[in-house]
């Protein structure tokens, strides 16, 4: 595919795109274009029709107005192999590779026509590596692909999009499961496909990420177009203010916490030496009223399972844990939950939200359940009360009785952070109480946090985001393998020194 | 007015069309007539014949809404009827008079007995609830047929008969013994939390677990109450013919009962339950069989038909139907 010399040619147009679903316009007449060999970024908040957008243009959803140039001429996709086959690729954020199949397997997944009796394999592993080789790969094809790094199996994924005569690829969050030299790798391989004359549409989250390798930006905000521009020209507080509408967060920096007073309060839980073998050895920690402690640390450095632990998910194997002076035996989340704790998990789909239940149900789900099975509240009183948090949260959905399912992952977010305070926790865990979530959103549940500290609560936060952590804990526990290396107080605690502890485990 | 729920527009649709049908070509179909002080006629017939499925499956919709199933409600049907049949035979054998509503407590304490045992399995042993209910399903009939010794046991007694001969304000009796169980088994879901922990524990078992619902107790719950209805609808089919028949009480009914719950739209992967989508499935296949059999069908091809009818109700249940239903009411609105 050769560029144009004077002028890259538009690859891909969209003019005037309207999509509407029930009692919502989600693409309201948005204009975007692509040019070959350019990278594009399309950015906007959960629920601004990014995810909209990239369905239409892949042939998940009919378009209701407008239309789709691809090389001058309309197209109208009717599904995801019709897009496929005009060379439209999308690599999402959720590897859906068959990990037991061997690397060239996975390459030719859906490239072979059907209807042909028998594989040629010799064919496929060229295939392979031919596409392996485009994106400056070197690996055996035949292997299978669970021997291979996160990182490798997205790039496996990319290499499988552009396998046969790709001209457009969008990459939806390829990089949200990636450490930071992964990334580095996928850019690599993204500027090689820039140069072979393949536009791209990159979504992303992080803005660094964005910066480090965008030509343009595209911002939708609430289903419209709100601006376009080269890279140069929009910088990352224009880009911030588009998104969210009002100035950034970072303008107006929540109060870095102030080191913990001089007085140190009773603590409200206390854990002495707390293990479980394969998940954590020998915690230590104490956490009073209006403190926060940050449990930092890579994936798997035993945050999540500490909290577990905490709230009687899984039971101890040795260790002692005392709630507001008592010591706790024969622990479990019901008794957990009856004391006075709350407990965020990480993953809102897995064991978050209950899909189908509207969002009054999913709020109150905790209150009724320690209300027990003969003290329902009466079902005006339920819906009060449900609206009272969706107002102060700032849920954004016209109406309560809406299943949990059709709201975007930062509002789900809201209403499982307002499933506890339903109950007003003396101790609220929160893990990852910002993954996968929008800036917008992120700002207000950060700042909800400094709110409830400041209202007595005591919580503890596991978080990837080291920033995050320093914004709103008092004090943070650096955490490798399984155990808790050093607790500090945040005011001692700098970026690089946490860094240090968790990849090299000295101070 | 309130909106019809969606999920009870198909079979509603299709029931209608089904007595249309009869408005045209049964003749005499809505005829009801007044004998003996009830009301007699297709229609009444079609509620009265409806009953034990209709109360099967409101057992089986709260099994369903945990995810999981129960087949073995045939098997306990034929176990409380055996166990009342045997208690009044013995009684008549020795010329005493058994109490009747000692035989029916004892009859579904038995069946109660059984809906335990599978919840025991389902939730405490962790037996996937196909098996476990399977055991009881092919285990069950063997015990009925060890306690009446492989014999259809008879009996004479008429006042355990009216339970399911009788009518009481001209209605049939297991009409309003069926309309009492939905009742009650409503009013225990919704007018308590019992409900919403059901469709918590069967949309999402370990949000449901976090949040301190105590999911094993609730599906426990499920299984037993199942296990009770199927006692009730084995009692009904003992009484009207005045026998039980371990071999052939209640075959196949689980079947009937788990289409009559997908008809009414409760999906088979569990969560939200409708009890009145169910109870109007249940309807809905008895007014099907008994206007193929007014019409003079050959049985043998009963069953094709009714088959034909599921499938058209479980289409129009289907998730594109539905997007394709509120397309085009956003679209008139």
């Amino acid at each position: 595919m050769a560029v144009d010399s004077t002028a890259q040619t538009e690859l891909l147009t969209l003019r005037r795109i309207e999509k509407r679903f029930p009692g919502m316009i989600a693409l309201d007449g948005v204009n975007f274009t692509l040019k070959a060999g350019e990278i594009h970024a399309l950015m906007g908040e959960n629920g601004a029709g990014k995810s909209t957008l990239i369905k239409v243009l892949t042939g998940v959803l009919p378009l209701d107005g407008g239309e789709i140039l691809l090389d001058g001429q309309a197209i109208c996709p009717a599904s995801t192999f019709a897009a496929a086959h005009l060379g439209i690729r999308t690599v999402y954020q959720e590897i859906n590779l068959a990990t037991n199949l061997s690397v060239a397997e996975n390459v030719c997944l859906g490239q072979f026509d059907a209807r042909r009796v028998g594989l040629d394999w010799k064919g496929m592993i060229r295939l392979g590596e031919e596409s392996v080789a485009k994106l400056g790969l070197e690996l055996d094809v035949r292997r299978p692909l669970s021997d291979f790094s996160v990182a490798i199996q997205q790039m496996i994924a990319i290499a499988r999009a552009i396998a046969v005569t790709p001209k457009v690829l969008i990459l939806d969050e390829p990089t949200s499961s990636l450490d930071s030299a992964e990334v580095d790798q996928v850019f690599r391989v993204m500027r090689k496909l820039k140069d072979l004359g393949l536009g791209i549409v990159f979504v992303s989250h992080f803005l660094d990420q964005i910066y480090a390798v965008s030509d343009r930006i595209t911002v939708l905000r609430n289903g419209k177009l709100v601006a376009t521009s080269p890279i140069s020209e929009m910088g990352p507080q224009d880009l911030v203010r588009h998104m969210i509408g009002h100035s950034p967060s970072e303008e107006t920096p929540i109060e870095r916490e102030p080191t913990a007073s001089s007085v140190k309060p009773e603590p409200i839980i206390r854990a002495k030496s707390l293990s479980r073998r394969m998940s954590v050895d020998s915690v230590d920690l104490s956490v009073g009223p209006g403190e926060v402690l940050g449990l930092a640390g890579l994936l798997g450095s035993g945050r999540t399972e500490t909290l577990r632990l905490l709230f009687g998910v899984d039971a101890k194997d040795g260790g002692d844990l005392e709630f507001n002076g008592k010591p706790l035996t024969r622990w479990n989340c019901r008794k957990a939950i009856r004391a006075g704790m709350g407990f965020c998990t990480e993953d809102r789909k897995v064991s978050g939200i209950i899909p189908e239940l509207s969002v009054r149900e999913n709020i109150l789900l905790v209150l009724q359940a320690r209300r027990g099975i003969l003290g329902p509240l009466p079902k005006r009183q339920q819906q009060e009360l449900a609206l009272q948090l969706v107002k102060k949260l700032r849920i954004a959905t016209t109406d309560v009785e809406k299943p949990i399912q059709f709201l975007s992952g930062g509002n789900q977010q809201k209403c499982l952070l307002a499933r506890w305070l339903v109950i007003e926790p003396k101790l609220l865990l929160l893990d990852e109480p910002t993954r996968g979530i929008d800036v917008g959103a992120k700002a207000e549940i950060l700042q909800l946090i400094v709110e409830l500290r400041k209202q007595g609560m005591a919580l503890i936060i596991a978080d990837s985001e080291l920033s995050e952590l320093l914004r709103v804990c008092t004090s943070t526990a650096v955490m490798r393998d399984r155990k808790i290396l050093q607790t500090l107080p945040t005011s001692e605690l700098t970026e690089e020194r946490v860094m240090a502890l968790m990849a090299e485990g000295n101070v | 007015m309130k909106r019809i729920p969606p999920n009870l527009v198909a079979p509603l649709c299709i029931l209608a069309a089904i007595l249309l049908f009869d408005l045209f070509f049964s003749p005499g179909f809505f005829h009801l007539a007044f004998i003996n002080g009830r009301l007699q006629g297709s229609l009444v017939d079609i509620l009265n014949r409806a009953a034990p499925v209709q109360i099967l499956s409101v057992g089986m919709t709260l099994v369903i809404a945990t995810g999981g199933v129960d087949l073995s409600v045939g098997a306990v049907m034929s176990i409380s009827g055996t166990v009342a049949a045997l208690l009044l035979s013995r009684a008549e054998a020795s010329n005493a008079k058994a109490s009747v509503p000692q035989v029916i407590g004892l009859a579904m304490g038995a069946a109660l007995v059984c809906g335990i045992w599978n919840g025991i399995l389902v939730t405490f042993v962790d037996l996937q609830p196909i098996v476990a209910t399977l055991l009881l399903m092919v285990a069950g009939r063997g015990l009925a047929q060890l306690l009446s010794d492989g014999q259809i046991i008879t009996f004479s007694s008429p006042d355990y008969g009216n339970v399911a001969r009788g009518a009481t304000f001209i209605v049939p009796n297991p009409v309003w013994i069926a309309i009492g169980f939905g009742l009650v088994v409503a009013a225990l879901m919704r007018r308590t939390s019992l409900g919403l922990f059901l469709e918590a524990a069967g949309g999402n078992a370990v949000a449901s677990r976090l949040s301190g619902i105590d999911v094993r107790w609730i599906k426990f719950a499920a299984y037993a109450l199942c296990g009770l209805g199927a006692g009730i609808a084995g009692i009904i089919v003992s009484a009207d013919i005045k026998a039980a028949d371990a071999n052939n009480a209640g075959l196949y009914l689980e079947l009937d009962a788990i289409l009559a719950v997908a008809i009414g739209g409760t999906s088979l992967r569990g969560g939200r339950f409708s009890l009145i989508g169910s109870a109007i499935g249940a309807i809905l296949m008895q007014a099907l069989t008994t206007t193929i059999l007014s019409r003079g069908v050959p049985p043998a091809a009963t069953l094709v038909l009714k088959a034909a009818v599921v499938v058209g109700v479980c289409l129009f249940q289907s998730a594109r139907f539905t997007e394709w239903q509120a397309s085009r009411r956003s679209q008139t609105s």
